[in-house]
């Protein structure tokens, strides 16, 4: 088995006299597909926002191949290779769709103000390979055709495409997905899961998600991790969640 | 029916609240008492036939807007040439043209109108500063004048007390007004939106009243005078050069004109303005830009992509206020006096009003707009104590026909691979 990635233990966030999260701990080993599910308002998002540094978490150890990461700020942890989409899709709107990619490389560019302003080759040669990456990613995600047109007027499935590329484009080490197939039809949950399936197989990309779409959760996942009302419920491989009887009794309630 | 005679009622004596003690009532100096005097009978009668009209207006609202709807729908301009007009290649083109234009005029001008130019120009330098703040970066800034305000004195107490000279002193007046940006910017950032907009405003006050409350140094309500003329390689515009300097027409062993030296400030103003367009327009195209843009879109999604907010936001204020920094310090050298006065609160409504006009982020659309906003109020002279009246007027008709300014900004279309 690969090393682990990401490592979080007895993650607790608390809201004033409020427990979101108690006790959550998981581990992500690099290549994996890791699902996070749980009922509505389990935390799922909460811990997400505790891993990516949006919430700093009331105690408890997160730790990003070997090396303690939590209470850094948001952006910094994405520099460390935790990059996340957003249940509700947030794309920069008015900006273009290729538009939308060349920002999330900003920090893989030169953005050094004089060889800006006097076009130096060095400049030129770095905007040159950020087009093309972006351009790469456009075509993965099929929205070539798209890449000129302002993201906000995008489908919603191309939006939460396009915001997976986005992330992509930072290199990350683990991509966190919150609800990628919130919103989608059948069709394009399918074309999700073969994209989460490229990813892993062709981009050797590691993958967190929240999802309630349990026939893709079930298919894609290498490992389970179920919240219920903030606390850890249960941890395994897909066979082994479908099985368990706290599992079932928090989703569908006592027979 | 009754209400809308009850609002139709209303509405007519709004209007005679507003516009009698405004328009009807007149104060007239008797000795050294204040009288207030009523207007002529043709203004009563024309404010009352307006109250009338009003009424009309609203009473017979429904009537009027279905007749409004009835009508063909016509735009103020096709979406075709809107779009023509703001495609980038269209905008470079016709700024090449203005450009060309604004150097030759001059020499054909009269005094007065090149003098108007320098002045629009310095408008347009302050507007393209405060897009990048307000147009790209989407942080309401109100206090901009404070940051011209830095620029001006920065060369007036240079120049008053160790005797630097203009061109020493511009970028060291970009530099000074950098850093109150940066400064004031690393508290202020945290804010968002209304809040933003209330204490750069605070910020703007707070430096106009320190200049004005600081006497012994800034010349207090009196401000700074005799503020020395730019000169060309050491050469002076003025009838009579200081001491072991020359003047510009004993050298070429012209006649001394006085006009020379209005035209040589207007060059002067139109480099500065040009070059604050190129890297301006070389700024949208870099991350930096991007970043910008980015950060007004969604400052959430920016950060869990790894952009540093705070950074991103103290550069678009910083760099602002550089360009409002030199816009200052070249007012300070054509105007030859400043006072705390010239950089009230007006001025930055104005300034954000010039970039509101000309539609958010768009270059070619803050010039036209800086033109307009300065060059009316200068043709319509005689009716300046409309000003403020033309100035509402103008802005709630753009809001209606085209709130997204006169040339809104169009996206950069990137070029793909393997597109033809």
């Amino acid at each position: 088995m690969s090393r682990p990635l990401l490592q979080a233990s007895g993650l607790c966030m608390r809201f004033g006299g409020l427990l979101a999260v108690n006790g959550v701990g998981l581990t992500v080993h690099e290549k994996q597909v890791v699902s996070m599910i749980g009922p509505n308002g389990a935390g799922k998002t909460t811990v997400f926002n505790c891993l990516t540094g949006f919430y700093k978490p009331s105690s408890g150890t997160i730790l990003l191949d070997g090396e303690p990461i939590q209470g850094l700020a948001g952006h910094e942890i994405a520099r460390k290779g935790v990059v996340r989409t957003f249940q509700n899709v947030r794309l920069f709107k008015e900006m273009t769709a290729v538009e939308n990619l060349l920002v999330a490389q900003h920090r893989h560019l030169n953005t050094n103000f004089l060889s800006g302003l006097f076009k130096t080759p060095a400049y030129r040669k770095s905007e040159r390979e950020a087009m093309e990456y972006a351009e790469h990613w456009l075509e993965a995600v099929d929205l070539k055709e798209f890449a000129n047109r302002p993201a906000g007027t995008l489908a919603y499935g191309q939006q939460r495409r396009l915001e997976i590329a986005r992330c992509m484009m930072t290199r990350p080490r683990i991509l966190m997905l919150d609800e990628p197939a919130a919103g989608l039809n059948p069709k394009e949950t399918e074309d999700l899961k073969a994209l989460i399936g490229v990813l892993r197989n062709e981009h050797n990309a590691t993958v967190l998600l929240i999802e309630h779409d349990m026939k893709l959760v079930m298919s894609i996942s290498d490992h389970i991790v179920v919240i219920n009302q903030g606390t850890p419920l249960a941890d395994g491989t897909p066979e082994q969640i479908r099985d368990n009887p706290e599992v079932i009794k928090a989703y569908l309630g006592e027979a | 029916m009754t209400r809308n005679l009850k609002s139709a009622l209303f509405s007519a004596v709004l209007v005679l609240a507003v516009a009698y003690p405004i328009l009807g009532l007149k104060l007239d100096i008797v000795g050294i008492n204040l009288a207030v005097v009523g207007a002529s009978t043709t203004t009563v009668l024309v404010i009352f036939a307006a109250a009338f009209l009003m009424f009309l207006r609203v009473l017979f609202n429904e009537q009027i807007s279905a007749m409004w709807r009835s009508r063909p729908q016509k735009q103020l301009m096709s979406d075709k040439t809107s779009n023509f007009l703001t495609l980038p290649s269209t905008q470079r083109w016709f700024l090449g043209a203005l450009v060309i234009a604004a150097l030759v005029w001059p020499f054909f001008g009269s005094r007065g109108a090149v003098d108007i130019a320098t002045l629009i120009l310095i408008y347009v330098m302050l507007g393209l500063g405060l897009n990048i703040v307000v147009g790209l970066a989407g942080l309401l800034d109100l206090g901009y004048v404070g940051f011209y305000a830095v620029g001006a004195y920065t060369y007036a107490l240079l120049q008053h007390y160790f005797g630097f000279g203009f061109w020493i002193c511009l970028p060291l007046a970009g530099l000074a007004s950098a850093t109150f940006g940066f400064l004031l910017g690393f508290p202020v950032l945290r804010l968002r939106g209304d809040y933003l907009a209330i204490v750069t405003l605070g910020f703007g006050e707070i430096i106009r009243l320190f200049l004005r409350n600081l006497t012994d140094i800034t010349g207090g309500p009196n401000g700074i005078s005799n503020i020395e003329k730019p000169t060309l390689f050491g050469l002076s515009f003025e009838r009579k050069a200081a001491e072991g300097m020359q003047t510009f027409h004993e050298y070429f062993g012209l006649q001394y004109n006085s006009i020379n030296k209005v035209i040589f400030l207007y060059l002067i103003a139109l480099l500065l303005a040009l070059l604050a367009l190129f890297v301006i327009n070389r700024l949208l195209r870099m991350p930096i830009g991007r970043a910008w843009e980015a950060l007004r879109e969604d400052e959430i999604a920016c950060r869990a992509l790894g952009l540093n907010p705070t950074i991103i936001k103290l550069s678009a204020f910083t760099l602002g206020a550089a360009f409002a920094g030199f816009a200052g310090s070249f007012f300070a050298a054509r105007q030859g006096l400043i006072t705390p006065e010239s950089f009230t609160f007006l001025e930055s409504a104005i300034i954000l009003a010039i970039v509101v006009l000309g539609g958010m982020g768009s270059q070619l659309g803050v010039i036209l707009a800086a033109v307009v906003m300065i060059l009316l109020p200068e043709l319509l002279r005689e009716f300046s104590e409309y000003r403020m009246l033309g100035f509402g007027a103008l802005m709630v008709l753009m809001m209606i026909w085209r709130p997204q300014g006169f040339l809104p900004m169009q996206r950069p279309v990137m070029k793909l691979k393997g597109e033809r």
